[in-house]
């Protein structure tokens, strides 16, 4: 039996329109998100993670960028549509966010007790003192030590481990649906970063939300998603269940990907890369956008734009001709691919 | 281990680094040629600085010639900005006095920019009790409020437009001193300093060949922005009768006079206001522009 | 706190030092005999050493200036060569009067500095935004003797709204200090734009706006507070720009205030009363940034750690 579905992203495009021209940072994204699942977006630096998690609250800084297409469901309602003081009640509440940064991303000249408070009492109707209460409870919750103490400390008297505890205790604060977590342990030192998931894993359980998990580590992704969904210039280029992402990857991208992963049992003695860069985002060719890096290029990759398909009545979405019927019709690349 | 992952590294930021002078220097002139506001400030400096050259020609009489038929004649197709007490033309006397205006506050910034770069590379270079007695010497100064130092020094050396360069100059010192030395503090920690001490320079090559154009740009805004200050330190000193004497058209002087007459000659003050804050204007402007065109924290 | 407060007030010390030395040299830098500028003009040799003996001026200049300093902390600042009265008794009639004009310009420059700047951030380059900052450059641009003037005519001269000039009621404050305050209140306005561009392109008011906040709590309790730290500075040096401009805008509303004092005391070639007004006025100068600072750190606890 299918969980139901909480998030639905609909061809997603938000534009950044600059000196320089218009930059699609987000250009058609699609993904779905289930009730207590983890979904991990991961991508190279740049493809539009940040951003697209940014829409999914409409949080994009404007002017230079807007949404300038696509649906986001929540629960069938339809995000990028809602009046201004209906988004602010799901802000928060029916979905938060933990940000990559936990020693900017609180406010310097407020408690940090205070902080998650002001949360609580914005969704739900509690006196100061129960607020502030709850603020403590949620602190212990994360497991911060001594968190009555801390919670009238002011950030700068915390470590950036503490901090991100803080800023995961105030995105649980109203037992959201959807917990967006962009890269929240990059800044992290290693054993914090695997309490952190931990402690993330652990709450999950608990309160039985959804995760959104943005990374670009393809470890952090197996050890705590259940689908993935792979970005490349702006779009997913492959959204499929962990597993079978990791044991038999699709998109020549996500190829590359794992292939550069380093592999503990063989001795390797270097990594292998993808070869080439990204597109620009002012300028993305008109076919495939991996086009020029993937060492399976046809013609018809550089002519005709893939779309993100289901592969022969699988789970598995892919964009990618390989799996089409087009692929077998289409002519072999005769020019040398540039090395 | 797994986060080696991490997909390609940011090749564009280590290119962006290298940087040549020349890329730097094209593409400060595309920033401030794409500033509209730096271009208008750009615009009325050359036109003041023009002025001042050619007031002679321009100036329709003499400006010091005295016709007590014509005094406090208002605007006309004759003066266009009407004649003073004296019956002279204020067009041509403030034509004339374009040099004085802007002589003295360039000159000042001069003053003051020459020897505080020379405390700040001094003070920024060779750091521990010199930096001190630098730095104490700078709080001095600045603890003295607005012009109330230059004030202090006009005092000792008497009225006149001289004294009033060097007074609005010494202001000026500890401000450029400021920022030279944090500059070369900074720069001096760069490696290839280091390097090129170990290849056998002296102190003095090192500062004037390789630290002193590395703190030039943030000189060159502070530059810009004092010279508006400065102008209107001058002409305020002026103003109060203690540079520029009588006759001389200097602005601020003229303004002087023009307070006198305020009730039946306004533009008498009008106009010379006029001059200073159009230049100074300009001088903002164009200061503004020059910030954030090498003030790479500013780009976005 | 208390040991930070401790610690400014004996890094003022020789700061004030360095004043009172500065001010000390003011009258050794005068050409020609100090004796003789003291006993005042066509006094006889006899009365000018008489001078020289009474006020120690044949002694060397380091002692001289020890003595000097040590006058001034018991708060001789010698005496006017006009009326040969006290210097500080003439300093004590005006300073209040400097002290209030510059209290209310102060004033105008917070009030309208901080909501000018507001209304600028909380919509970048909007028509608003684009006016405030118009205006704000003109602020800093326009001579304040000049602005004074213009104002005087407009609304004294043409208007009759207000006193041309003197100091004898409410009324007489208004243009002075609003000439005053003007220029500042540009310089804050542009600091306090910047400052909130600055802060609301942080972190932590996207974390702000991310929790559901209401956009009026995200500008006024989380990025405006954040904000004014840096603005504090600003404000605390337009202090002393302010005090400086007393001279230029007690002259040309013709004000009998410590600025004034100064610059006829120039004119009149009165040394001791330059020295004195000088002083005085570095002088609070110095201890008002004193207490800037301590303000600074109240607001800014981080500091602490570093
Ligand atoms: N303010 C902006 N102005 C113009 N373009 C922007 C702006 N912010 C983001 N972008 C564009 O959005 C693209 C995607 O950025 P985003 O931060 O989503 O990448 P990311 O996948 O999160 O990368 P990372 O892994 O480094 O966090 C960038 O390549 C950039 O071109
Ligand atoms: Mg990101």
């Amino acid at each position: 039996m299918e969980p139901e579905v909480v998030l639905q992203v609909k061809n997603l495009k938000t534009y950044f329109t600059t000196s320089k021209g218009t930059a699609k940072a987000v250009d058609g994204v699609d993904f779905t998100l289930h009730k207590g699942e983890t979904l991990g977006i991961v991508g190279e630096s740049g493809c539009g993670k940040s951003m697209t998690s940014l829409s999914l609250l409409r949080l994009i800084p404007s002017p230079p960028g807007k949404i300038v297409d696509g649906e986001i469901l929540l629960n069938n309602k339809d995000i990028v549509t809602m009046k201004e003081d209906e988004l602010r009640k799901v802000r928060g509440n029916q979905i938060s966010m933990i940000f990559q940064e936990p020693m900017t991303s609180l406010n310097p000249i407020i408690p940090v007790g205070e902080q998650i408070a002001e949360t609580v009492r914005l969704h739900q109707r509690l006196s100061r003192k129960a607020a502030w209460q709850k603020a403590v409870d949620l602190l212990e919750l994360v497991g911060l030590p001594s968190p009555e103490k801390r919670a009238k400390q002011e950030p700068f008297q915390l470590s950036g481990g503490m901090r991100q505890r803080v800023m995961i205790a105030m995105a649980l604060a109203c037992t959201p649906e959807v917990l967006i977590a962009d890269e929240p342990t990059t800044a992290l030192d290693v054993t914090i970063q695997a309490q952190i998931l931990e402690l993330m894993k652990d709450l999950q359980k608990q309160i039985g939300m959804s995760i959104i998990f943005i990374t670009h580590d393809l470890g952090v992704v197996s050890e705590v998603c259940d689908q993935v969904a792979v970005m490349y210039a702006g779009q997913v280029v492959e959204h499929r269940s962990a597993r079978d992402l990791f044991n038999s990857p699709l998109h020549p991208y996500t190829q590359g990907l794992l292939a550069s992963l380093p592999k503990i049992h063989e001795n390797q003695e270097e990594l292998q890369t993808i070869e080439g860069a990204v597109p620009s985002p002012y300028d993305y060719p008109a076919g495939c956008r991996f086009a020029d890096r993937c060492q399976h290029a046809r013609a018809i990759c550089r002519a005709e734009a893939p779309v993100l398909e289901a592969v022969g009545g699988t789970e598995s979405k892919v964009r990618c001709f390989m799996y089409t019927e087009k692929w077998e019709t289409a002519a072999e690349e005769e020019e040398v691919l540039c090395p | 281990m797994a986060s080696k992952a991490t997909v390609s590294p940011n090749v564009d930021l280590a290119k962006a680094r290298q940087h040549t002078r020349r890329e730097r220097w094209q593409s400060f002139r595309r920033v401030m040629t794409q500033n509209k506001a730096a271009m208008a400030g750009a615009i009325i400096i050359a036109a003041y600085f023009l002025i001042m050259l050619v007031a002679p020609v321009l100036a329709p009489y003499d400006p010091f010639e005295i016709s007590l038929e014509d005094k406090l004649t208002p605007p006309s197709a004759d003066h266009w900005m009407g004649t003073d007490d004296k019956g002279r033309d204020i067009l041509s006397r403030i034509l004339y006095g374009s040099r004085l205006s802007i002589g003295v506050g360039v000159a000042s910034v001069a003053f003051g920019a020459f020897f505080g770069i020379i405390l700040g590379l001094i003070a920024g270079y060779y750091g521990k009790w010199v930096d001190t007695i630098v730095s104490r010497l700078l709080d001095v100064m600045l603890a003295f409020p607005g012009i109330l130092l230059a004030l202090a020094i006009i005092s000792a050396l008497g009225p006149g437009l001289v004294n009033v360069t060097i007074a609005v100059g010494v202001f000026s010192i500890p401000l450029f001193a400021r920022i030279v030395r944090g500059s070369t503090m900074e720069v001096k920690q760069l490696e290839y300093i280091d390097a090129i001490r170990t290849l056998g320079a002296n102190d003095f090559t090192i500062i004037v060949k390789h630290i002193f154009p590395n703190v030039l740009s943030p000189i060159i805004v502070q530059g810009s922005m004092r010279l508006a200050t400065a102008i209107l330190s001058a002409a305020g000193l002026s103003f109060l009768g203690l540079g520029a004497q009588p006759p001389s058209p200097e602005w601020g002087a003229m303004l002087a006079n023009g307070r006198d007459f305020l009730f039946s000659a306004p533009y008498m003050a009008i106009f010379p206001g006029m001059m200073i804050s159009v230049l100074v204007l300009g001088f903002n402007l164009f200061g503004d522009g020059l910030r954030d065109a090498l003030d790479p924290k500013l780009k976005k | 706190m208390f040991l930070f407060i401790v610690k400014r007030l004996v890094q003022i010390v020789p700061v004030i030092l360095g004043v009172t030395l500065v001010v000390f040299l003011i009258m050794q830098m005068v050409p020609g005999d100090p004796a003789a500028i003291l006993a005042g003009e066509g006094a006889s040799q006899e009365t000018i050493e008489q001078y020289r003996e009474d006020l120690g001026l044949n002694r060397p200049v380091l002692q001289q200036y020890v003595s000097y300093v040590g006058n001034v902390f018991q708060g001789d600042l010698g005496n006017s060569l006009k009326n040969k009265q006290p210097v500080l008794d003439e300093i004590m009639l005006r300073l209040p009067i400097t002290m209030e004009l510059a209290f209310y310009s102060i004033l105008i420059t917070i009030v309208l500095g901080l909501g000018a700047g507001i209304i600028s951030a909380v919509k970048p380059y909007s028509i608003r935004d684009v006016s405030v900052m118009v205006i704000a450059l003109l602020g800093i641009s326009l001579p304040s003797f000049w602005l004074g003037l213009l104002l005087m005519y407009v609304f004294s001269v043409k208007l009759h709204w207000l006193p041309v000039a003197g100091w004898d009621g409410p009324l007489n404050i208004i243009l002075p200090a609003v000439t005053l305050g003007l220029g500042g209140a540009a310089i804050v306005a542009r600091m306090t734009r910047s400052s909130m561009l600055d802060v609301i392109g942080q972190d932590y008011i996207r974390t702000a706006r991310a929790k559901g906040l209401k956009e009026h709590f995200v500008i006024y309790k989380h990025a405006l507070r954040n904000a004014l730290i840096p603005v504090i500075t600003v404000v605390g040096l337009q202090f002393g720009s302010l005090l400086g401009g007393t001279v230029l805008i007690e002259s040309v509303f013709a004000i009998n205030g410590l600025g004034r004092m100064i610059v006829d005391a120039i004119r009149t070639r009165d040394l001791p009363m330059v020295q004195g007004g000088v002083l005085v006025a570095s002088l609070v100068f110095v201890f008002v940034n004193l207490l800037v600072d301590v303000l600074y750190r109240a607001v800014n606890k981080r500091i602490d750690l570093n």
